[in-house]
């Protein structure tokens, strides 16, 4: 018989191992999965995992590589802090798309104006949006303790029917021949967020995510407010006794996800995106929650989680046009990793013991 | 006495935990009608002891008789099965449910309820045991809960009753009533295995006694014939310090609390109601009463984690009732709550980090906000070497260390800094002889150096050790603080609201 008994204190190795062993584990049973669909399970992995950086065309995709991953990383930093006191925003796509709506609104409100105070506005703009979203939920939990996880998440597809009413109402192109979709912003110069540097992907939104594991990092590990954080998280009294005001807990790490989270839409619909389609966003929200889990909810460990991410959508992409793997299959995979991240997670706190039951 | 005349012996047995062994070659046995008691201090093998016999460990090595008949329960069905019942120390009752409804969810086959309300009545009258099958859990007393329990175990009709800490809930009078029914059941040839710390009681009511100490029997002896401090050393193994409380005066007034009330936090949680008294510096103030009955909110309203109306609690005659923790840490006034994990510290947080948990506010661990690593792990290690906390360093996680040890690092993160009150909740619950003396010194030593302390316990026998006025907290109300040199144990018990229920229940005289 198989059971479990608990550690006296957390592994160290596991910690470390877990997220490696999710990922090897991740690739067997994708790859079962793949054969399953009747495709070659090692080409399958080699185009996610490896084509993307060393196969052919990888000059191309070494660039989407940060494109990908910027949002990523600069949504689950935030994400990682709240998590870690115990309030769960899974909302973040909703506000993500927020960001990016409000953003493109002080754009799309200046047009054709130039002024360099136009890109700066609109990042602030996109932030302010991306927090109002998260303050619903954090007022609505403070307030009358509703669960901020299915408000957060409902929020999500509020947002989601208000960005399809702007790409087809009142943001739509007037010069667009009646195709949904606002203007393109990367033909806007003043509102642009262009490649900094040619051919790495690296634009503004890149750099607020390495600011923002930076930051977060700081933060949580170095300044008194971080440590409040993670004691509320640890032990909920305990952090009421050390003076966290829950209320304030709340609303500020809410507040920081949604903002960061309407950053990375702003960046998106400034830059690689260009405009408000209702199409807009992909998923960078909700994949962003298994990034922050997988980087176990460290910074450092995110930006890693988040380039890894980056890799599987982009070779997913790839995988899907050569080998004509439906998409639902990549989703899948994706998912798989959260899933084996969270059961190799159980090692950490947790030994595996075989033989009889004793106890 | 030969062997045969035992109900229970227990030979060689052994349990190993990872890194602990906590039963080493265990022997002893119990006579039937005897009052046996288990003795040491925590830590030292007694639950995983009592556990093994009612069958929630396996033992390792080791045998264990019966009434004549090998006996290994392979969990604590078969053990009540064999004529085994145990009290536990932490009570498993449903609150909203009533006494009859409780008692049929602990039974193998209930019989129906208007029966069972009569055995109830039959079983509680027969031992002096007032409980009223249909009154609602949540509205009992602490002892009167215990006598649920009890009540469940003897409707099995046990011929080995496990007690497991039974009296550290209840009053004076309280134990007395429970006392009468031990000796009762203790008559009729039942066998009683008594856990305790109360060295008093042990002497008062057990028959034999055996002493365990890291996990292996040290002595054996009838405790009539020892003295309570020579059953304590014989628990430690080492002699004990006498606490020294020369050399207080008690100062001007420094915390003035007036007419404070909190409301319940949960249904069936106290409240205070109207709390009023003075704290005077170079005082300590001890603060009586059975857990349940207002200590937890006590400890929130004084520390801030429950501000309460303006004007209720005065510090230095600044009025502070509207101001949270670390606002009230600023100006001097500290405190330890009960919780040691989870509310005085954060299990999985080094020493280091829980040093800063409380301790930003008075001492410079922290520079604009950013914190100061190495000044925390000095503070940690100056709490850790004055307090005498044994861990191998203050990098060690809070739940790693022992009860005892733990809670001299919590008490010792206060006092270390220099609080001009200190409000501490439980100070020496679940710790052992030498850690609680030294908690004690180190409570008085702070009051002798001019700092007001109020001491909320249980422990009636702590209070009038080191306190100089005792209040007693009953139903969320405090009576009025009186000099602990004129009062006798028996005056306290009143004051705590007398035996609880004691009042016959109609339908039962």
């Amino acid at each position: 018989m198989i059971r479990l008994e608990r550690r006296a204190v957390p592994s160290r190795l596991w910690t470390v191992a877990t997220p490696v062993a999710a990922v090897l584990a991740t690739m067997v049973a994708g790859g079962i999965l793949f054969a399953a669909l009747g495709k070659n399970p090692a080409e399958a992995i080699r185009m996610i995992f490896w084509d993307p950086l060393f196969g052919p065309n990888a000059s191309y995709f070494r660039g989407q590589l940060l494109v990908k991953a910027g949002p990523l990383i600069l949504i689950a930093a935030g994400l990682a802090v709240g998590f870690r006191a115990g309030v769960w925003n899974i909302g973040a796509e909703g506000q993500y798309i927020m960001g990016a709506i409000a953003g493109a609104g002080v754009a799309l409100a200046a047009y054709p104006a130039e002024s360099p105070m136009i890109f700066p506005a609109m990042v602030l703009a996109g932030a302010l949006g991306g927090w109002a979203w998260a303050m619903i939920p954090a007022v609505l939990k403070a307030r009358f303790g509703t669960s901020e996880i299915l408000v957060s998440l409902m929020m999500v597809y509020v947002a989601q029917n208000l960005l399809a009413y702007m790409a087809f109402g009142p943001m739509k192109n007037p010069q667009g021949f009646g195709f949904p979709g606002s203007r393109n912003l990367q033909q806007y110069p003043s509102a642009h967020n262009p490649e900094l540097i040619a051919g790495t992907g690296m634009h503004w939104g890149v750099v607020a995510a390495f600011v923002a594991v930076i930051g977060t990092y700081v933060l949580m590990h170095r300044h008194i407010a971080g440590f409040r954080i993670r004691v509320a998280g640890d032990a909920p009294k305990a952090a009421r006794f050390a003076g966290v005001v829950p209320g304030r807990l709340i609303a500020f790490c809410l507040g920081l996800s949604g903002a960061l989270a309407g950053l990375a839409g702003l960046f998106e619909v400034a830059g690689p995106s260009g405009q408000i389609t209702d199409s807009f966003n992909a998923g960078y929200g909700f994949t962003a929650i298994i990034v922050a889990f997988l980087g176990r909810l460290h910074p450092v460990g995110i930006l890693l989680a988040g380039l890894l991410m980056a890799l599987t959508y982009i070779g997913g992409d790839l995988a899907q046009l050569m080998l004509r793997l439906p998409a639902a299959a990549i989703q899948a995979f994706q998912g798989m990793l959260l899933f084996f991240l969270l059961g190799f997670d159980l090692l950490t706190n947790f030994r595996i013991r075989l033989g009889r039951a004793r106890a | 006495m030969t062997a045969t005349d035992k109900l229970l012996i227990v030979e060689g047995l052994s349990k190993a935990y990872p890194g602990v062994k906590a039963n080493d070659a265990v022997s002893f046995s119990v006579a039937p009608g005897e009052v046996h008691a288990l003795l040491g201090e925590n830590g030292a093998g007694k639950s995983t002891l009592v556990k093994m016999i009612y069958g929630l460990v396996a033992p390792d090595q080791g045998r264990m008789v019966l009434a004549g008949a090998p006996y290994a329960p392979a969990d604590p069905h078969a053990a009540r099965m064999a004529g085994v019942a145990m009290v536990f120390q932490h009570f498993s009752l449903f609150e909203a449910l009533n006494v009859a409804e409780n008692v049929a969810l602990g039974m193998e086959n209930p019989p129906p309820m208007r029966q069972l309300a009569a055995r109830i009545r039959q079983v509680s009258q027969t031992y002096g045991l007032p409980l009223d099958p249909a009154r609602i859990v949540g509205d009992l007393s602490a002892g009167e809960r215990q006598r649920v329990e009890i009540i469940r175990c003897l409707l099995q009709e046990p011929r080995l009753l496990i007690m497991d800490e039974p009296t550290s809930v209840l009053t004076p009078q309280e134990v007395e009533i429970l006392f009468g029914t031990l000796r009762k059941l203790s008559a009729e040839g039942t066998a009683i295995l008594y856990i305790s710390h109360k060295l008093e009681e042990i002497r008062s009511l057990c028959d034999q006694a055996t002493i365990l100490r890291g996990g292996r029997v040290v002595a054996t002896c009838v405790p009539a014939e020892r003295t309570a401090r020579e059953l304590a050393e014989m628990m430690v193994g080492a002699e004990l310090k006498l606490t020294d409380r020369a050399g207080r005066q008690a100062g001007a007034v420094v915390l003035r609390v007036t007419g404070l009330s909190l409301p319940p936090a949960t249904p069936f949680g106290p409240s205070l109601k109207e709390v009023t008294f003075d704290l005077r510096a170079g005082e300590v103030l001890g603060i009586g009463g059975v857990a349940g009955n207002g200590q937890e909110e006590l400890l929130a309203a004084l520390s801030g984690e429950r501000p309460g109306r303006p004007g209720t609690v005065l510090l230095e005659g600044a009025d502070i009732a509207a101001l949270g923790p670390n606002a009230r840490r600023a100006r001097g006034l500290l405190a330890a709550p009960e919780e040691r994990l989870g509310h005085a510290a954060a299990p999985d947080m080094s020493l280091t980090e829980n040093a800063i948990l409380t301790g930003t506010v008075r001492k410079p661990l922290t520079r604009k906000g950013f914190l100061d690593m190495g000044a925390a792990r000095a503070f940690a290690r100056e709490v850790i070497s004055a307090f005498d906390v044994r861990t191998p360093g203050p990098e060690v996680a809070a739940r790693a260390l022992s009860g005892g040890n733990l809670q001299k690092f919590v008490i010792g993160r206060e006092v270390l800094q220099s609080p001009r009150v200190l409000v501490v909740n439980q100070p020496t619950w679940g710790v052992d002889a030498a850690a609680s003396a030294a908690i004690r010194q180190a409570l008085l030593d702070l009051a002798a150096q001019g700092a007001a302390v109020i001491v909320i316990s249980q422990d009636l026998d702590e209070l009038m050790e080191i306190a100089d006025r005792f209040a007693a907290l009953n139903e969320g109300r405090l009576s009025a603080p009186r000099p602990t040199a004129a009062l006798t144990l028996e005056e306290v018990g009143l004051m705590l609201g007398g035996a609880h229920g004691m009042k016959p229940v109609e339908g039962m005289a």
